[in-house]
């Protein structure tokens, strides 16, 4: 396929392939997920099914980068 | 005769660090130490909600800078609130800084999707089918490509329930926020999304029921 737009498209009304967690359990394990995360864990063994949840939720997608960035050390106004 | 242990030994998680228990400590001790604790925690939730605000500012040019300054003070206060009440849900899998930033990030997130919907409708039926037009592929790629499509949205206004077709065309064709359409359904985040998810399942698998491959979709989630 060789429209991106499209294949994006598709890929939001159809949504990861793989198992995910839901809202509440992403944001129960979200702490725990950045902090192995930024130690250079196998996170996605670890903590199964919340990056198939970033990839069909962009909300949690985006406090998953904002709070990686926050602890990771970008500077806090 | 059953034994009295202090409560504040007993609640300590012991996976956790020792100054995330010194925060516990401080948050369950009375009077000053108290007092100055909770301050303490607001100033934390204050900055997290501060942080979040300034990432999303090049997005919100129609927001002064006092309207954001409310709205991160708002989310501070709101997290507050959340952190006391869950106290006791932390279980030391990481720094107890850690774990209260995400209830200030989440909340100043919500606060700014929000915001930035304020006095838009939200649209609950197709604004356009155009971006799932096969125009644009090569000729090998065209046939397959339409009639994906074709299937799908025959799917989807064949398959789904009235309300799953709403919630999946405003969230993944729409493109509005889940805490947005959350806020007009009278509803929440966790909710929409299993409806999303359902939607989405039963979708996929009337796809691969009719032979469609899927798999060159899955980098386009990431």
């Amino acid at each position: 396929m060789k429209r991106p737009d499209l294949e994006q498209a598709l890929g939001r009304l159809l949504g990861p392939a793989d198992p995910e967690v839901s809202c509440d359990e992403c944001f129960d394990q979200l702490d725990r997920y950045v902090e192995l995360e930024l130690a250079g864990k196998n996170v996605d063994t670890l903590v199964p099914g919340l990056r198939a949840h970033f990839d069909g939720c962009p909300a949690c997608r985006e406090e998953h980068e904002s709070l990686r960035a926050l602890v990771g050390g970008d500077q806090v106004v | 005769m059953e034994s009295v242990r202090p409560r504040l030994q007993l609640d300590l998680p012991p996976a956790a660090d020792e100054e995330s228990r010194q925060w516990l400590r401080s948050l369950r001790a009375e009077g000053a130490q108290r007092d100055d604790a909770v301050a303490r925690l607001h100033d934390l939730l204050l900055r997290a909600a501060r942080f979040e605000v300034a990432r999303r500012r090049p997005t919100l040019p129609h927001l002064r800078g006092g309207d954001l300054d409310d709205i991160a003070l708002q989310a501070a206060d709101d997290a507050l609130v959340s952190v006391l009440r869950r106290l006791d849900d932390f279980r030391g899998a990481s720094r107890f800084t850690t774990w209260v930033y995400k209830f200030a990030l989440y909340e100043a997130a919500v606060k700014l999707r929000k915001r930035s919907w304020q006095g838009r409708e939200v649209p609950l039926e197709p604004e356009s089918w155009t971006v799932l037009s096969a125009t644009g592929l090569g000729p090998d790629d065209e046939v397959e490509q339409t009639e994906l499509v074709q299937a799908l949205q025959d799917a989807i206004a064949e398959l789904l329930t009235p309300h799953q077709r709403r919630v999946l065309v405003a969230l993944a064709l729409n493109g509005v926020p889940i805490d947005v359409l959350a806020e007009r359904l009278d509803t929440t985040r966790g909710a929409l999304y299993k409806t999303l998810h359902d939607a989405r399942r039963k979708l996929r698998k009337h796809l691969e029921e009719r032979g469609f491959t899927l798999d060159i979709l899955e980098e386009a989630n990431r």
